[in-house]
């Protein structure tokens, strides 16, 4: 690899590692052809690790950081001072071919600053995917993102190639990206995930390969005074309405050369984790907006407990739960007990009857479980009475990040 | 007691173990009388002799033959006789023990099948390979690779066939302490353990791997227990972009604190207004740019030689929208050039209407069929490949800008206002909602042609009646259609 590509990839890394999407879940499992190259697995590998903690699955690059727009938040907005570069076609080409056989990757995420047009840049983005797939027989895994102001038909373009489609939804009101991101149109965002949500329900139905991992979204936190109920409920009408596979919640991270319209702070890291437990509940957990809302003050998430304790806690008189009668939808909001571990209760306790014991064995969040349930040879002692309940459950103020 | 030793082949003896466990049943031999032996080690013992003839069938429930493959790949000594105990149980009685995850030796056996299911996963996710030059052929000849992977488990039969399918196209060689895979195009094979030192050193294209690894790297989110958790230390000796970890840690401080103090600076560029200008102008400005951009983006519907685009003067004051091109009309580029388009030219005529000075297109702009020998056999679009091609269909017809659009068939119907209606109720005079022209609906020209003979007649000249009715629609005066 000479200097030069080298020195792009770099920046070009670098300029887009604020995006929080790395998945290569979703798409359906395929095998490369003779002569090809590349396959999925259908949940997706991640390859490396970061010392940030996250995973490294897909080549997450840039085509280029030359970017019209001037979103405060955007490390590439065009009032920013940091260094660009711009990729050739081929160039991102050869770099995910080349990786992918040395089984770095399982495949690429593209984006792009907006240069010349959105529609330009568009174009650009699927000639990167359209050359993979046809030139090289690539079969690995392909995230495009969707820049929302392209032309309709360019955006469905990218469906043919990509497996996963995104829109950024950046910032959760319409107000703070009048603000924040002056060359966005929030009513354009929304419509065009509409669009994009229609086009690869109806190709499923039809059985046309158009996007096959469907479409994720990313909302930036703490860039705005947005509250936490609010994000949950935007992400409970965005999953509702367009069929989102993922929405992924991104703590404003302090960026180089920052824009003075934003605090430069730590990212809130806790918070951003608090809301992806809440997200959670309300896709596996069955918990609706109004009970995740309910778990909430002042319309903000505890941080020193999970919103699934938080939501215990409130509703205490519903606790406590016997393992051996409750039913599945109860035994899902037993503080502890996550979804795999309530599913082996329901299977083992048609053969046995379950003790305290059993349930030990069957999930790793016993601790925070047992004031909620009962055993065959255990009830908690009014343990759900105590003030200082919370307290006991409560995790230890530490700091997420060590340095 | 009756006791027994039983040697199985080093590694993971699927096939070995099954045999025993069924003479072991069959002969009503307790576990703990059991004493196994994996691999070449001479023993004191006196040992089973193997089966003389086939060992008996014995049923097992589906929750107990999927667990016993992934446990029998563990390291663990005690996985065979840890397995016996479970098929002992279940053959006793305990037909759904596998299920009851609470039991103790459930729950060892379930914690074994996951060491070897996340095992095998880090091997697809963590194991590099680096390139070794051009395999048989020479220069010009396949590539060649090599990798060099610890497995924790015996899992390497088990995890070889997931790079095969990821990487038919060049040779590769997965060497491993415990025995090797290699793969040459055409079979998958295994051979004796491999060393470190016959995979090569570097590769050109680590050290861009390693920029990326750091470059993707988030400094302000810094959360080593994360990593740690999901990528163990044990791993990171094979894997080239680990080098670039302690650094980025020792920085990682600095670099945050620079970031969180350093006063915004004054943009040093200034602002691009002429490029911000141009940007908003990228919607086509005229039907000659569209169909440039119709022409030259691929089709929806895949197969098709070239994009069939409307044909007739901007201004027409009829618009005729068929389904979508067929063969003669993708080979030739022009919409209705084919039968049909022959049979709706001599309609034209008898209902008075000038072809030369009307406007047709398709809904559609591509050719879809179905290959039949030497045949191509139209297929009609589906409801999602008409909605992909709507945004040119109204783009088009606004630059053509028609007093009156005659919806040639259903698939004109949809393109047109969005909804599926049939032909026979919606025939005549129609309104498309939202659209600055009048509408008219009647059956396409190649639904004529379908027709047996004796009924063709009186349809055709149904269809000549329609046209008429479109042409003096087209000619009312402005407004005449609300």
């Amino acid at each position: 690899m000479d200097d030069a590509l080298k020195k792009k990839l770099t920046i070009l890394a670098d300029a887009a590692k604020y995006d929080a999407s790395c998945a290569s879940s979703g798409a359906p499992k395929r095998k490369a052809e003779a002569g090809g190259l590349g396959s999925t697995t259908g949940a997706g590998i991640c390859h490396a690790y970061t010392p940030d903690g996250r995973c490294v699955s897909l080549l997450k690059i840039l085509l280029t950081n030359y970017c019209l727009f001037d979103c405060a938040y955007c490390v590439n907005r065009r009032s920013s001072n940091v260094r660009r570069a711009k990729f050739s076609v081929d160039e991102v080409v050869t770099l995910t071919v080349e990786f992918y056989k040395r089984n770095y990757i399982e495949g690429l995420f593209l984006s792009s600053g907006i240069i010349r047009s959105p529609d330009h840049t568009m174009e650009q983005l699927i000639r990167v995917a359209k050359t993979l797939r046809q030139r090289h027989g690539f079969r690995g895994y392909i995230h495009l993102k969707t820049i929302p102001e392209a032309s309709p038909w360019l955006i469905e373009q990218a469906g043919l190639y990509a497996d996963r489609l995104s829109i950024n939804l950046e910032l959760p009101t319409e107000a703070s990206l009048e603000r924040l991101a002056p060359e966005k149109d929030g009513a354009a965002i929304q419509t065009a995930m509409g669009q994009m949500g229609e086009r690869i329900l109806q190709a499923k139905e039809e059985k046309r390969r158009f996007a096959p991992a469907g479409q994720s979204t990313q909302v930036i936190v703490g860039a705005d005074a947005s509250t936490d109920e609010s994000l949950i409920r935007t992400s409970a009408r965005l999953y509702d309405r367009y069929g989102l596979k993922r929405i992924y919640y991104s703590a404003f991270s302090p960026i180089p050369d920052a824009a003075s319209i934003l605090p430069s702070q730590s990212p809130p890291l806790r918070r951003e984790h608090r809301l992806y437990q809440a997200d959670w509940l309300m896709r596996y957990y069955e918990f609706s907006p109004d009970d995740v809302a309910g778990a909430t003050e002042s319309g903000m998430l505890a941080l020193d407990v999970d919103p699934k304790l938080a939501w215990a806690l409130r509703n205490r008189d519903r606790f406590p739960v016997d393992v051996n009668k409750a039913d599945r939808e109860m035994l899902l909001r037993v503080p502890g007990l996550g979804v795999r571990a309530v599913d082996k209760i329901v299977a083992a306790r048609k053969h046995a009857t379950l003790r305290l014991d059993d349930v030990a064995r069957l999930t790793s969040g016993l601790k925070r479980a047992r004031p909620f349930l009962i055993a065959a040879d255990y009830a908690p002692v009014r343990l759900t009475d105590r003030l200082d309940l919370r307290t006991r459950l409560a995790e230890p103020p530490r700091q997420l990040s060590l340095f | 007691m009756r006791t027994r030793t039983i040697r199985l082949r080093p590694g993971a003896d699927l096939d070995g173990f099954r045999a025993a466990v069924r003479r072991l049943i069959r002969d009503d031999v307790a576990p703990d009388a059991v004493t196994w032996i994996a691999g070449e080690a001479q023993s004191l013992f006196p040992e089973d002799a193997p089966a003389a003839g086939p060992s008996p069938a014995l049923a097992l429930p589906r929750a107990v033959a999927a667990l016993v493959p992934a446990v029998v790949m563990h390291r663990d000594p005690e996985r065979y006789g840890l397995l016996h105990r479970l098929v002992r149980r279940v053959a006793d009685g305990e037909r759904h023990l596998a299920e009851v995850a609470s039991d103790p030796l459930v729950h060892r056996l379930n914690l074994m099948r996951k060491a070897v299911a996340s095992d095998l996963h880090k091997m697809h996710a963590f194991l590099r390979f680096r390139r070794a030059g051009t395999g048989e052929g020479g220069a010009g000849g396949r590539e060649r690779f090599a990798a060099w992977f610890e497995p924790e488990h015996h899992i390497l039969a088990e995890a070889a066939p997931f790079f095969s399918a990821r990487f038919p196209s060049f040779d590769w060689s997965i060497l491993t302490p415990d025995g090797s895979a290699h793969w040459d195009g055409r079979t998958l094979s295994f051979g004796p353990p491999g060393r470190r030192e016959d995979v090569p050193e570097q590769d050109a294209f680590e050290a861009g791997w390693t920029d990326y690894y750091s470059s993707t790297f988030n400094p302000a989110r810094t959360n080593l227990a994360a990593m740690r958790a999901e990528m163990p230390k044990k791993y990171w000796h094979n894997m080239p972009e680990t080098a670039a970890i302690p650094g980025l840690v020792r920085e990682a401080g600095r670099r945050v604190g620079e970031m969180i103090e350093r006063a915004p600076e004054a943009p040093v560029k200034r602002v691009p207004a002429r490029a911000l200008a141009a940007m908003a102008a990228q919607e086509p400005a005229s039907l000659a740019a569209l169909n440039a951009v119709i022409r030259a983006s691929e089709p929806l519907v895949p197969g098709a030689t070239q994009a069939v685009l409307g044909e007739g003067p901007q201004g027409a004051a009829i618009a005729f929208v068929g389904e979508q091109p067929g063969d003669q009309e993708d080979l030739q580029g022009r919409p209705f050039v084919g039968p049909a388009g022959q049979l709706l030219a001599r309609a034209l005529r008898e209902a008075g209407i000038d072809r030369e000075r009307s406007y047709l297109t398709n809904a559609v702009k591509h050719f879809k069929f179905e290959a039949r020998g030497k045949r191509r056999l139209h297929k009609s679009p589906t409801a999602g490949e008409v909605a992909h091609y709507r945004w040119w269909l109204d783009r088009e017809l606004a630059f053509v800008a028609p007093r009156l659009v005659v919806a040639l068939g259903a698939t004109a119907v949809l393109a047109l206002s969005g909804r599926q209606i049939p032909i026979t109720r919606a025939r005549g005079p129609a309104a498309f909602a939202g659209k600055p022209y009048g509408g008219f609906i009647t059956v396409h020209p190649s639904y004529l042609l379908r027709l047996p003979d004796e009924a063709r007649p009186e349809a055709y000249e149904a269809f000549v009646d329609d046209l008429r009715r479109a042409a003096s629609l087209a000619a009312a005066p402005a407004g005449a259609f609300g």
